[in-house]
């Protein structure tokens, strides 16, 4: 806790309606964020039960630092993943960092199941189990509004409170079912709305207004000046405010790293349509931010819908981002921006991680194509482009209509098992792949990284870097950016920050506010995290040599060329010797 | 010349709240937002556009005629000056700001009134906030 010698904590039972606080010192040797949520899953997770079991745990986490320097603004979520059956890991920015911060708490762990479907009220006087009923069913713009009224009638004001919440996916416990969080924002990938939804909980609403004084003046403000100038009058963050990250369609389109039609192809012939600039100039009609980062990466593209005959028009607004346009453009051929815009507002309103559920319905058309499923499966026929069939599709696999939507809401992986086509089935150990086919670097690391996302160590960066191809030093970037990302992500600062907050920037923001800790320090913290999750991942059954990768992936050339099966696998095999010897080290 | 701030393009908010929390940081030595005295808020939640709460600079500042103890004195250019010493925390001067930019900082007992320092301008990624100069006001009312 900010200004304290403790971790707070806060621990909910759903099950019996009880809350607990701890204030715990020993959780201070993990940092903050994703260290502390690692030691609070790996006390609370039940290896016997599997990972929608009421008795699971949901736990939120926020940094050292959490809000009050700039772009420290993300909350880490750690859960069982329903989608790999193992360490669930993800991250969301908006206001829910700054509001938990403001409510007192540095964790929050949730088990047990709610006896009706409610929503929690957490405040910085108390937590509360709200019957909210009526509220199941909802789609998850709606549910926002609901909340946010009633939290207003209760006189918090607009602007202290975060509201976090699921939609249908997450009520049907559909494995890649996201949480949407405050409006713009996701705790996207591996499944954190199904965890919410078997514990019936619909939203959480996070409000605080403590006061909470400035310790070191002098020595605060002038290492916050010094971020806060980095960010803002370099070129370290401009990007994002620009066109944002979907300037990285076109380049990586043109370098033949853009997955598409399901990796039949690693390029786009209309990648022009869909880039950076089309958005913009179509679409873009504003750029907002999460509290607390002044760079505002959050664009925001406006479509026009008839939503009748008679010249019925609405207009929606909906943000994105170059994962989405990779995924609900390129992977299923989709090439306008309006399109694509009225897929992400679909996947949205249902609360669905819009990666998995692009590359899911990749794979869907193409078993479709090839003749592992029929129509009679999938209700309506799926090509690739068929934006309306897409929509629809999205709204089975969201409400489970038939037992094939309800196999392929457990994801594709085990979709593929059951039906077929699993060497086109676009997944990485259960979790659906990235945006990027760069090369080994992409591939292994998300096979390796400990929740199989691209950013646990940053591999599809090392292919568009490296000259030349060195497979014992793509393993040693690997290994390191790994334990390093857990250190950071203890902050938990914004990935797109990472040039800005460098070891010493770091040290100069932890130790204005009280921490007394060297750069040797640092890396200690981040492989004891490493070291915990790995532990975690080896309890929940995990095992790296198992882990067995779509065929596809090595018949279309990546950006760096075709990758060989053998060497990928060797990789691997490398890697894990060095997790291996990593678990016996004493920290 | 004095100065006052002006929240003239809020079309450009990004919602960042940087101004609040640096405001609180300077003037409050406080990182929480309920210490600022410029209050950026939604007309609707997170989809509706940022609307900035703040001192508009009175010439004629009703806050002050309301003061029984005269602890807000006009300030040069424009708002007005509060002296803690003489303040006794009645709340009169909330109610009279009609723009509702007087907020109340609970732990002192006293109102946060916006010095117009400019620090908030400062550091608004977006240029959405601008110190502004003014004629000086003459100090008559005082």
């Amino acid at each position: 806790m900010l200004n304290e010698k403790f971790i707070r904590v806060l621990n909910v039972d759903l099950e019996n309606g009880k809350l607990e606080i701890e204030e715990r010192e020993d959780l201070m040797l993990y940092l903050g964020g994703v260290g502390i949520a690692t030691k609070l899953l790996q006390e609370n997770y039940r290896s016997d039960l599997p990972p929608l079991a009421p008795e699971q745990p949901v736990i939120f986490a926020i940094g050292a630092g959490a809000y009050i320097f700039p772009v420290l603004t993300k909350t880490v979520a750690m859960f069982v993943s329903p989608l790999t059956g193992e360490l669930g890991e993800s991250y969301a920015g908006g206001r829910l960092a700054m509001t938990l911060l403001m409510a007192g708490f540095d964790a929050i762990v949730i088990t047990g199941k709610a006896k009706k479907q409610s929503f929690l009220s957490i405040t910085d006087h108390n937590a509360e189990i709200i019957d909210a009923r009526a509220m199941w069913g909802l789609p998850i713009g709606e549910v926002g509004r609901h909340v946010r009224d009633r939290v207003m009638h209760e006189g918090r004001s607009a602007g202290k409170r975060s509201i976090i919440r699921i939609g249908q996916a997450g009520e049907n416990e559909v494995a890649f079912a996201c949480v949407c969080v405050d409006s713009y924002r996701h705790f996207g990938r591996l499944g954190l709305g199904a965890c919410l939804g078997s514990k019936n909980i619909k939203a959480i609403s996070v409000f605080g207004n403590r006061s909470l004084p400035v310790m070191n003046q002098k020595k605060y403000f002038k290492a916050y000046q010094q971020i806060y100038k980095k960010c803002t009058t370099t070129d370290m963050m401009a990007k994002y405010h620009d066109a944002g990250t979907p300037i990285n369609v076109l380049p990586l389109n043109k370098a033949g790293g853009l997955p598409s039609y399901n990796l039949q192809a690693a390029s786009f012939e209309a990648a022009d349509k869909i880039c950076g600039d089309s958005f913009a100039e179509k679409n873009l009609v504003r750029k907002v931010a999460c509290t607390g980062c002044p760079v505002g990466c959050i664009h925001i593209g406006m479509y026009r819908r008839e939503f009748d005959k008679g010249h019925e028009y609405e207009a929606i607004s909906v943000p994105y981002d170059y994962e989405l346009i990779f995924a609900l453009g390129t992977f299923i051929g989709v090439d306008d921006t309006d399109s694509i815009l009225t897929l992400i507002n679909e996947v949205e309103e249902y609360g669905l991680d819009a990666m998995s559920a692009g590359v899911c319905l990749g794979w869907v058309t193409e078993a479709l194509d090839k003749g592992f499923i029929t129509t009679e499966e999938t209700i309506v026929d799926l090509k690739f482009g068929q934006v309306e069939n897409y929509a629809e599709a999205i709204k089975h696999m969201s409400l489970g209509t038939n037992q094939f939507y309800k196999d392929l809401g457990k994801g594709t992986r085990y979709a593929a098992a059951k039906y077929g086509g699993e060497e086109f089935a676009m997944q990485i150990a259960g979790n659906e792949m990235a945006g990027y086919h760069t090369g080994y670097g992409s591939l292994v690391g998300s096979a390796v990284g400990v929740r199989h996302s691209h950013l646990d160590n940053g591999g599809y960066s090392y292919d568009q870097s490296m000259k030349e191809f060195d497979e014992d030093k793509l393993i040693d970037m690997l290994y390191e950016e790994e334990y390093e990302r857990c250190m950071t992500n203890s902050l938990v600062m914004c990935l797109f920050a990472r040039k800005v907050y460098d070891r010493e920037t770091i040290l100069d923001a932890l130790n204005a506010i009280g921490w007394e800790l060297t750069d040797e320090d640092l890396t200690k913290i981040g492989k004891r995290i490493f070291q915990a999750k790995l532990q975690v991942k080896k309890a929940m059954g995990f095992n790296q040599k198992a882990v067995k990768l779509p065929k596809r992936f090595f018949e279309t050339p990546s950006m760096t060329g075709k990758l060989d099966e053998e060497t990928a696998y060797r990789i691997i095999q490398k890697y894990t010797k060095k997790t291996d010897a990593l678990l016996e080290e004493i920290f | 010349m004095a100065k006052v701030l002006r929240s003239k393009e809020m079309n450009k908010c990004l919602g960042c709240f940087t101004c609040m929390s640096v405001c609180s940081v300077i003037n409050e030595k406080d990182h929480s937002l309920i210490k600022s005295s410029i209050k950026i808020r939604t007309t609707g939640g997170m989809t509706s556009r940022f609307i900035s709460v703040v001192c508009l600079g009175c010439v004629e500042p009703a806050c002050m005629e309301v003061c029984p103890t005269n602890a807000l004195t006009k300030r040069k250019g424009g708002g007005v000056v509060l002296n803690q010493k003489k303040c006794i925390g009645c709340r009169l001067c909330q109610p009279a700001c009609i723009v509702r930019a007087v907020n109340f900082d609970e732990d002192t007992a006293k109102p946060i009134i916006c010095r117009h320092c400019g620090t908030c301008a400062r550091f608004c990624p977006h240029d959405c906030l601008q110190m502004i100069e003014v004629e000086e006001v003459s100090d008559d009312v005082k």
